[in-house]
């Protein structure tokens, strides 16, 4: 008898409860953008953070809300951007796709302090060290990674020369590396542009070509040689202007450290950066 | 009505008898939701008002218990009526005061399992307290909660900027640290009123 009252009561009890509840969720509810829950699935839903909002979630609200264009998500493919632009009822426009791209090209060209670097595997930790880590260069990829560590794409890798190199095709321009970098190399530049000018040294000429055998020493060669005007040399090292550049090529014949690179030369294209990065010819 | 009763059990809830440093009630949200402070004030108060609210309604549920010689179904009972209750006021919320909504968060729904206001509720039956007292004992245990909460968080966040050894850092200095927080609050254990 007493189970029954005790089944009775328990189940009365739950059935009220829930009854209230139903009732109370049609009373309150309140309607939620069904295009908030799309666009959710369309995002990548790595939070990297490079749309500038707290997460995906906040991106995707922003976009349902107007504060945030179709194409926020700098992560997002061609295709995704679509899609979201399609829930939106938008067109999208045409927006360059652009990447990360490492300023630096040394490595073990470059001149090191020690023989071997045995401190905490950090960039950060290495420039603590006394005279700004351990490159001769004070401008240079220390290789340790940390920009690697903190590519959720998995487009950032030291390569064989042990500098930090960007992988094009899987980098999504969410500029994470950029903000971890402690030499401040990394730089954001369109993807289809092909001419490269990885280094960041701004040391004058003769310690810039002391330190490593692939430093831009200032000489202008490459900006006097430029028909479009598209490169100037500031604080000893040149810089390109990619809105300017037709990619002729001819700063990259020019150029007597061998440092300018065309990456599209000889038909190949941009996903080959990599190996030409390392393949170019070893200058020592 | 004994103002003096209703300020005993008020201390003894918020002092005396702590939920989380006296009685290890509700650790979960203690350690877990107490890195920042803001993040340790809205907990706090999510649980006052939780706390308050479930002694309310669990008073009637009880007597209905005890009237049917069911006492022994209490725990489930109570969990029943704590969780449609969480349930409810996060409804209420988010159509009425979506301001607070936000403010409480993910805290609302967190508390729905939280051992501190079922072991609130529990403790009610068992003081035999009647239904003011329930309440007063409900918000001031749930006061305990924010004090205790507010104090470990501001520790903690002191904490980020001290460098303990590597083995304690994070978690465990974090538990060092609330157990010499509960041995400060025995201190409280000889405080009487009157």
């Amino acid at each position: 008898m007493n189970i029954l009252y005790a089944v009775l009561v328990l189940g009365a009890t739950a059935s009220v409860f829930g009854l209230i509840l139903a009732i109370a969720s049609k009373v309150f509810e309140v309607k939620a953008d069904p295009r908030l829950d799309m666009i959710k699935d369309f995002l990548p839903g790595a939070n990297c953070g490079g749309c500038g909002f707290p997460g995906c979630d906040a991106c995707a609200a922003a976009i349902v809300e107007g504060r945030a264009p179709v194409n926020a998500c700098p992560s997002c493919t061609g295709q995704q951007t679509t899609r979201i632009a399609a829930v939106m009822g938008v067109e999208v426009q045409g927006v360059e796709r652009r990447v990360a791209f490492v300023r630096c090209n040394g490595g073990n060209r470059a001149g090191h302090k020690f023989e071997k670097y045995v401190g905490l595997e950090d960039c950060l930790a290495a420039t603590k060290l006394s005279g700004n880590g351990h490159l001769d260069c004070s401008f240079g990829c220390l290789g340790l990674g940390s920009c690697v560590k903190v590519c959720k794409f998995d487009a950032m890798h030291i390569n064989s020369r042990g500098v930090a190199e960007v992988d094009r095709d899987k980098c999504t321009h969410c500029m994470q590396c950029a903000t971890v970098c402690p030499r401040h190399i990394i730089v954001d530049m369109p993807y289809n542009e092909s001419i490269l000018i990885p280094c960041a040294n701004k040391d004058k000429g003769a310690i810039a070509k002391a330190n490593c055998s692939v430093s831009c020493i200032g000489c202008g060669l490459c900006e006097r040689t430029c028909p479009n005007h598209a490169i100037v040399v500031k604080n000893n090292v040149a810089r390109i202007d990619y809105d300017k550049c037709t990619a002729c090529g001819k700063c990259v014949a020019k150029c007597p450290r061998k440092l300018l690179i065309n990456i599209h030369d000889d038909g190949r294209v941009a996903p080959v950066v990599l190996k030409r990065l390392t393949d170019a010819p070893e200058e020592m | 009505m004994d103002m003096t009763r209703l300020l005993s059990i008020s201390l003894g809830a918020i002092l005396v008898n702590n939920f989380i440093l006296v009685q290890f009630l509700g650790i979960c949200p203690f350690m877990g939701v107490s890195k920042k402070m803001d993040t340790a004030v809205g907990m706090g108060f999510a649980v006052i008002f939780v706390m308050g609210l479930a002694s309310a309604l669990c008073y009637p549920v009880n007597l209905l218990l005890v009237k049917l010689d069911l006492e022994y179904m209490q725990t489930v009972a109570f969990i029943l009526v704590i969780a449609s209750l969480v349930q409810f006021v996060e409804m209420f919320l988010k159509k009425s005061m979506p301001s607070l909504y936000e403010a409480l968060g993910v805290y609302l729904p967190l508390i729905t399992t939280n051992c501190a206001v079922l072991g609130a509720v529990l403790l009610n039956v068992q003081e035999n307290y009647n239904f003011i007292e329930s309440v007063v004992y409900g918000i001031t245990g749930g006061v305990g909660f924010l004090l205790a909460i507010v104090l470990f968080a501001s520790i903690r966040e002191r904490l980020q900027f001290s460098e303990p050894p590597k083995a304690f850092r994070g978690f465990p200095i974090a538990l060092v640290t609330a157990g010499l927080m509960a041995l400060s609050f025995m201190g409280f254990s000889g405080l009487k009123v009157w």
